[in-house]
């Protein structure tokens, strides 16, 4: 308990040393802009493959189980739209990116804490926190809503799909269930889930890479350990804001 | 001059500095030197301000360190350069972008004049022509010369030095010895260098600090090392036989 106390101590003021005025604001921005391709830009191809598959297979298997002539088809168009939008294209995405763009956040600054390459910054009076993570933090929740955004798109375009393919659905009557009581709030929803996942993520992730301590085994179990902290606390936040949002 | 009193430092009941008191000149090489485990780097961590002591001062020209206000450190550190063990080179920035990095950050310079002063601390260093390379595409001697070329990039009054020839040849690590030690006559700087590289203490050692356990046991330059009494010193410093009988033909010499 102490301990977990501590760590959530050392994160409120990493966190709190992180988000201040940078030193120079051009310097900031072209961090800004790398962090963005890299761990915005960079994970858009996997966004794509994974929404186009999962909607393919959502809509198949939901024309699997609920096959019975009480139920009208459009269900299926119905039911596809509403896990992509409002689970899906952020909770699951964000835990498979919490896995990429986490660990791939701890890993890099773990490997500039045990190289030294942080100490190198605090010597020449660099807010190493500042410079390294907060261009991660607004990099990735500036980013984020884009990524959700192509998710939903192509997690329908993929269930739209699978109405070609599979004849237990007809293309028509799942674009109909596409559009059935359409509740656009569901997507600003989703949006503001990501963002918060997004600080969730990066913070998570910075705060295990800053604190190695040792070397390349350190690195890899502080990025493993990012990983799993994050994703529990993305599924924690996840029943936190549906209860805000949406009861 | 950085003048260090009555340091102390323990880390888990494990007493790491015993009331380390030394001076450190301007214009000369200071070296820390002692062997693997003595407290050479904690020391050193400790005047750059990395580690907190439990008790002592540091003062860097009169200058307080200990309980400096964050604005008057921020002042002090920009002030001062550092050369790491393992460089610290950053390595998504190209050999350039490595040295324009302090002046990026804290000059106010046009972009041209800061790309002219990281030219110069590269031809500085010989190393023009390795600029556009990346730390990973460079040897180690040639990252040591990048990480000096980005030490001294905003005209420090402090260069400490961790291990300079830690993993290089005899020849580069000469090489880097004289740079450093130039580089220090040149610019008029306090120079602290942490090694256990004998070659360095004949070499360069203007002033050396002996540290044995974290017990300051002996001060001196390196003509006096040749002759000390102190058997602390002598069995580390005469570990090898090549040193051992450079020693005897110093003693044959002065008799």
């Amino acid at each position: 308990m102490n301990e977990s106390l501590h760590g959530l101590g050392e994160y409120v003021l990493l966190i709190k040393k992180a988000i201040a005025i940078p030193d120079r604001w051009g310097m900031f921005f072209k961090q800004l802009i790398k962090e963005i391709y890299k761990l915005g830009v960079d994970s858009l191809w996997i966004v794509i493959i994974i929404s186009i598959f999962i909607g393919t297979v959502t809509a198949i298997q939901i024309s699997l189980n609920i096959a019975s002539p009480l139920i009208p088809k459009f269900t299926i168009g119905y039911t596809t739209r509403e896990i992509i939008l409002l689970e899906f294209s952020s909770s699951i995405m964000c835990l498979i990116l919490a896995g990429k763009v986490g660990s791939n956040i701890a890993s890099e600054i773990g490997t500039m804490r045990i190289t030294e390459q942080i100490d190198a910054m605090e010597i020449m009076g660099v807010n190493s926190a500042n410079f390294l993570i907060m261009p991660k933090i607004a990099g990735l929740m500036l980013f984020i809503p884009v990524l959700v955004i192509f998710s939903m798109f192509t997690g329908i375009i993929g269930g739209i799909s699978a109405s070609y393919l599979d004849t237990r659905m007809t293309p028509s009557s799942f674009e109909y269930g596409l559009q059935f009581y359409f509740n656009h709030f569901y997507i600003w929803y989703s949006i503001i889930k990501s963002v918060v996942y997004a600080f969730i993520i990066s913070s998570t992730a910075a705060y295990y890479g800053y604190n190695v301590k040792g070397g390349a085994l350190d690195v890899g179990k502080a990025s493993t350990n990012a990983v799993v902290m994050s994703s529990i606390m993305i599924l924690l936040a996840d029943v936190i804001l549906t209860h805000l949002m949406l009861t | 001059m950085i003048e260090v009193k009555n340091l102390t430092k323990s880390f888990d009941e494990r007493i790491v500095l015993h009331t380390i008191n030394a001076v450190f000149e301007t214009g000369k090489t200071n070296l820390i030197i002692g062997r693997s485990g003595s407290g050479k780097t904690v020391l050193l961590k400790n005047i750059i301000g990395l580690i907190q002591p439990d008790s002592g001062e540091i003062f860097y020209d009169g200058r307080k360190l200990i309980g400096m206000k964050k604005k008057e450190l921020n002042i002090l550190r920009r002030e001062m350069g550092m050369l790491f063990q393992g460089s610290a080179l950053f390595d998504s920035m190209t050999v350039l972008e490595n040295v324009m990095f302090p002046l990026n950050m804290f000059s106010k310079d046009s972009y041209k004049e800061r790309e002219k002063r990281a030219t110069f601390c590269l031809e500085r260093v010989n190393l023009l022509d390795a600029e556009h390379l990346y730390p990973s595409e460079i040897s180690g001697g040639m990252m040591k010369r990048a990480a000096i070329a980005r030490a001294i990039a905003l005209n420090p009054h402090y260069l400490f030095c961790d291990e300079p020839n830690s993993g290089l040849d005899p020849k580069t690590a000469l090489l880097i010895d004289d740079l450093i030690h130039d580089i220090t006559v040149e610019y008029k700087m306090t120079t602290i260098i942490n090694t256990h590289d004998m070659n360095s203490v004949i070499n360069i050692g203007e002033n050396i600090v002996f540290i044995k356990e974290g017990i300051k046991e002996w001060q001196g330059d390196r003509r006096q090392v040749m002759t000390s009494n102190n058997q602390a010193l002598n069995d580390f410093i005469f570990a090898s036989d090549l040193f051992k009988k450079v020693k005897e033909a110093e003693n044959d010499r002065m008799i």
